[in-house]
């Protein structure tokens, strides 16, 4: 990190530039730290900074104030040079209240920005978040950190004591006031935040003017406080040139179905039952009927996935979306697409599991459950976004293997992904690959289950085509006619058939980029939304002089035909992943090669920092 | 493509023969499912609906074996999910005639939440129940329709679930459309199913039927010639409801608010009971009604209007079109805040 104080023109403190900052603002569940998280980001995508994020939030919609299990954070990094993570230790925290102190201050570095709201340190909430003393007392609390004192409530209901708001109304504005100061402190233009509260608020011109003011005042009190010695600046990244926007996740997906759904000229089917973190996907759909796309909130999960299996049939994209608990629900109607031989896209949002587990953190542990979680033999492809951005291609390439293949397709997100946000550059959707849908309509020579010789799927027959009146099903059929048969060969081959259509989904797959020397001592093999602290962990390795490269799978069943190979180009096979190890499992089991796994399952995302120590740990055990 | 559904092309003239599939229908011999393959198969003409703008989706037993015999699209699908996926499929697809077949256990003990769901939304399908109260493709236990007691292999002293009714079931789904026909009734049950098949909206008709291997002539009150001429009560629009035999009929009048048999020579005219299919809370007495306490209705119950699930959002879908023209995925990405990153920056 580069710290080289810089004379600041126009203003009268220093102004220090810096090349990245991890700052995470965190409060209750009620105190607006999503929004001060998200219009941080914002302003800092204008800036011109790379960015990751990362929100974290309890599961509970308003859990009680002021306790420990109700704190709600908003992380982000944002620097001049390329950013994979929302970062592992804090430059900055912002506490808003004793509770988010207590949760967070651990993640701070050592002379770390502590700001805290001192008008929630009261008896109460001191109470609440288990301190039996004011941390803030504490002097080895301002030796740790710089510790700024701050009565954030107080300095708000001062800067709006004029407008005809009651005072609940007033102090609810007070995260503007954080996020104003913050701002401050990292010179972020406020103009996309105002700009956004005018649209937000223009129906309510006084909690808009409340809101502006607040801004401006924590803008202000940083510049005029005496306890601000100094401000940074984080140059604009160098990122290729073109046109960004912020993207999350789930957006990205829905969209990526939008575009499917344009290029492919077929209608879409989205059926989903609410579930966090996936239901993001359904509002957003469910915004953008001019598309065709139609969404269905079904009754439950396996209707959900049903409804989307039966818009199939009728020669429409079927997709449904759920997370990790809905998606075992779905494993029988699953099958029968499987079975039925039918285009279906289906979202798994991880989640923290198994059962309710924890319903807003992060896991990538349905990996087993999307390749095997079905009876029988029952092959689906799956694929894995490795940012959120990367959300959009996986969505529309779901929809192409399905409908090319006549097969289920599995796309493992998870909830760092759905809910991160990253500076996107937007995609020209002409260049996207074709999703080529040719409904059969030609009587002679037909059979349900005729194959195509490349891929092997059967002919896609919208009902209504004269003709061609057919029955499928979920009991076994001869291959060609489709025919019930419980021919013991027949089964024996179509098992196989119908593993083999999986298998050539392999050609598909491009080449496996791989960040790195293509030999060396460690190959660090990821998959999902660990792509972005995998990468920063290798180039740091790397950058120590170390013979380190990794690869990130987008495609999990089938494989890359070129993944075997590389496996065997190095010394040593890493596998960090958020589970117990299901990767590293297959990747043993496939090609019997001695890969380890590196595993945390915390409902967190991996840092950089633990994958970098496993490497090194690595590369010591060898040595 | 029309969301009114699928009357709006010519069909041409069909016979029952044009409607027979090529395969062999695996029922056991003397099962009352052959009686309504035919029936529909005999009605489907009449429909005048080409046949490849008809699809049978059904679930899992032996009712749900249907669409095989059907010379139409057809759908077997998994136990219960039939009215789930047929509601995506008259999402996707509402220019289709959509028939969903199931049974007692499909249709209201697995898929009884689906059921539920269907009626309320109104889908536009016609659902056929096949009600024989027990289980017959897993070879035998008690069903959901099954009475109090009904001794079977999983229940040798006697089961201890009361049963569900299916048309009380399905009124109180909210059903727009709900009829009884009787498997041995050959004539009654076409003129029903036609009404059910022309239905806007869900329409739900039970058909009582028979499983002559594991609970043979559980509706003998609608087999047996005395008892069924005791016991039928034909039900028709604006008609008194009476029943019995010619000689000696009854009616079934309102004591308060209490159905109650009477004599009909025993009541004025003007005290009968008058059929009205667009009174729901009338339908929803006659579900209860059954024999010996009471005669057995059969016929529409209830033919009302409402609101029809796909219609409604496919208007929303047509309003968004006419009022901002078709998505544009390229105007999306880069809609709402962007910003630019040049060359060299």
């Amino acid at each position: 990190m580069s710290e080289t104080a810089t004379p600041a023109t126009g203003v009268s403190k220093s102004l220090k530039e810096l090349d990245r900052a991890v700052i995470r603002f965190a409060g209750d569940s009620g105190d607006g730290m999503q929004l001060t998280g998200e219009q941080f980001t914002t302003e800092s995508a204008w800036a011109g900074n790379d960015i990751a994020t990362l929100p974290n939030f309890p599961a509970e919609i308003r859990a009680p104030a002021g306790t420990l299990f109700g704190v709600s954070s908003f992380q982000l990094q944002f620097g001049s040079q390329r950013v994979y993570t929302p970062g592992d230790r804090l430059d900055c925290l912002v506490a808003m209240n004793p509770a988010a102190l207590k949760v967070h201050v651990g993640d701070l570095k050592t002379g770390g920005l502590l700001i805290v709201n001192t008008q929630a340190f009261d008896k109460r909430n001191l109470d609440k978040a288990g301190y039996a003393a004011n941390p803030l007392d504490d002097p080895t609390l301002a030796e740790r950190y710089r510790l700024h004192k701050v009565d954030m409530t107080a300095l708000t209901h001062e800067a709006i004591k004029d407008l005809a708001l009651n005072a609940k109304e007033k102090d609810r504005t007070k995260n503007f006031f954080a996020l104003g100061l913050v701002s401050w402190i990292y010179t972020r233009p406020l103009e996309p935040t105002l700009e956004w509260i005018r649209k937000k608020f223009g129906k309510t011109p006084s909690i808009a003017e409340a809101n502006t003011r607040v801004l401006k005042a924590g803008h202000a009190f940083g510049e005029t406080a005496e306890i601000f010695g100094e401000h940074y600046a984080v140059e604009p990244a160098e990122m290729a040139p073109g046109l960004y926007r912020a993207m999350t996740g789930n957006r990205a997906l829905a969209w990526g179905l939008l575009a499917a759904a344009q290029r492919s000229k077929v209608p879409l089917v989205y059926g989903a039952y609410p579930i966090t973190p996936a239901s993001d996907i359904l509002h957003e759909l469910a915004l953008h009927k001019r598309f065709r796309v139609r969404t269905i909130q079904a009754e439950d999960e396996i209707a959900a996935v049903t409804s989307a299996i039966g818009a199939s049939f009728g020669g429409a994209i079927g997709v449904t979306g759920s997370s990790g608990p809905g998606v075992a629900l779905k494993g029988e109607g699953i099958g029968l697409a499987v079975m039925a031989e039918l285009p279906l896209v289906i979202f798994d949002i991880q989640r923290g599991g198994p059962s309710t587990g924890l319903p807003t953190k992060t896991e990538q542990a349905d990996l087993m459950q999307a390749l095997y979680g079905r009876n029988s033999e029952s092959p689906v492809v799956v694929l894995a976004p490795a940012t959120p951005g990367d959300c959009f291609y996986i969505a529309y390439e779901a929809v192409r293997i399905a409908a090319k293949y006549m097969v289920p397709v599995i796309v493992l997100s998870d909830g760092f992904l759905a809910n991160g946000s990253e500076p996107w550059l937007i995609p020209d959707p002409a260049t996207l690959p074709p999703i080529e849908i040719g409904f059969r309509t030609e009587k002679d020579g037909f059979f349900p289950y005729l194959r195509d010789p490349a891929t092997l799927a059967r002919p896609w027959v919208r009902p209504g085509t004269p003709g061609l009146e057919h029955r499928i099903g979920g009991i076994e059929k001869q291959d060609v006619t489709g025919n019930i048969s419980y021919d013991p060969e027949n089964h024996d081959h179509m098992v196989r058939t119908r593993a083999e259509k999986v298998r050539r989904v392999a050609q598909e797959i491009p080449p496996t980029s791989i960040n790195g020397p293509a030999t060396g001592d460690v190959l660090v093999v990821g998959w999902g939304g660990t792509y972005g602290a995998i990468t920063a962990a290798v180039e740091r390795t790397r950058a120590e002089g170390k013979s380190v490269a990794s690869i990130h799978l987008r495609h999990m069943n089938p494989l890359p035909p070129d993944l075997g190979h590389i496996l065997r180009e190095y010394r040593r096979v890493l596998v960090p992943e958020i589970n117990s190890g299901q990767l590293v499992r297959v990747l043993r089991a496939e090609y019997l090669v001695d890969a380890v796994g590196f595993n945390r399952v915390r409902g967190l995302p991996l840092a950089s920092e633990e994958i970098h120590e496993a490497i090194n740990q690595l590369l010591g055990s060898q040595a | 493509m029309s969301p009114s559904g699928a009357d709006a092309k010519e069909a041409p003239k069909y016979t029952k023969k044009d409607f027979e599939s090529d395969q062999d229908v695996r029922w056991c011999p003397g099962c009352g499912d052959y009686a309504i393959l035919s029936a529909v198969q005999k009605a489907m003409p009449d429909l005048g609906i080409p046949k490849e703008d008809i699809v049978f989706i059904s679930g899992i037993g032996c009712s749900s074996r249907f669409p095989y015999y059907m010379n139409t699209y057809g759908f077997h699908t998994i136990h219960g999910r039939a009215p789930a996926l047929a509601t995506g499929l008259r999402l996707a697809r509402p220019d289709l005639k959509v028939f969903v077949v199931t049974g007692d256990g499909d249709g209201l003990s697995i898929g009884g939440n689906h059921m539920l769901h269907v009626l309320r939304r109104n889908v536009n399908v016609t659902i056929l129940l096949f009600n024989n109260r027990i289980y017959g493709l897993t070879k035998g236990q008690y069903s959901p329709t099954s009475e109090l007691g009904k001794v079977t292999k999983s229940t040798p002293m006697g089961s201890a679930d009361r049963p569900v009714n299916p048309l009380a079931f399905a009124l109180g789904c909210g059903a727009t459309f709900v009829a009884r026909a009787v498997d041995r009734n050959i004539q009654h049950m076409e003129e029903t199913l036609k009404r059910a098949a022309r239905h806007h909206g869900a329409a739900f008709l039970e058909i009582l039927q028979n499983c002559n291997v594991y609970n043979d002539l559980a509706w003998n009150v609608m087999y047996d010639k005395e008892q069924k001429v005791q016991y039928e009560l034909r039900l028709q629009h604006g008609k008194p409801l009476l029943f019995g035999p010619a000689d000696d009929r009854s009616a079934v009048i309102m004591d308060g608010v209490v159905p109650k048999v009477v004599k009909a020579k025993d009541v004025p005219e003007s005290a009968l009971w008058t059929h009205d299919e667009r009174n729901v809370n009338a339908a929803k007495l006659l579900a209860d009604l059954f024999a010996p306490d009471f005669p057995v209705p059969i016929g529409v119950l209830e033919d009302i209007e409402a609101p029809i699930y796909e219609n409604v959002l496919l208007d929303q879908e047509q309003r968004a079109l006419s009022e901002r023209g078709p998505g544009d995925i390229a105007k999306l990405l880069t809609s709402g805040d962007t910003w630019r990153i040049s060359e060299g920056a």
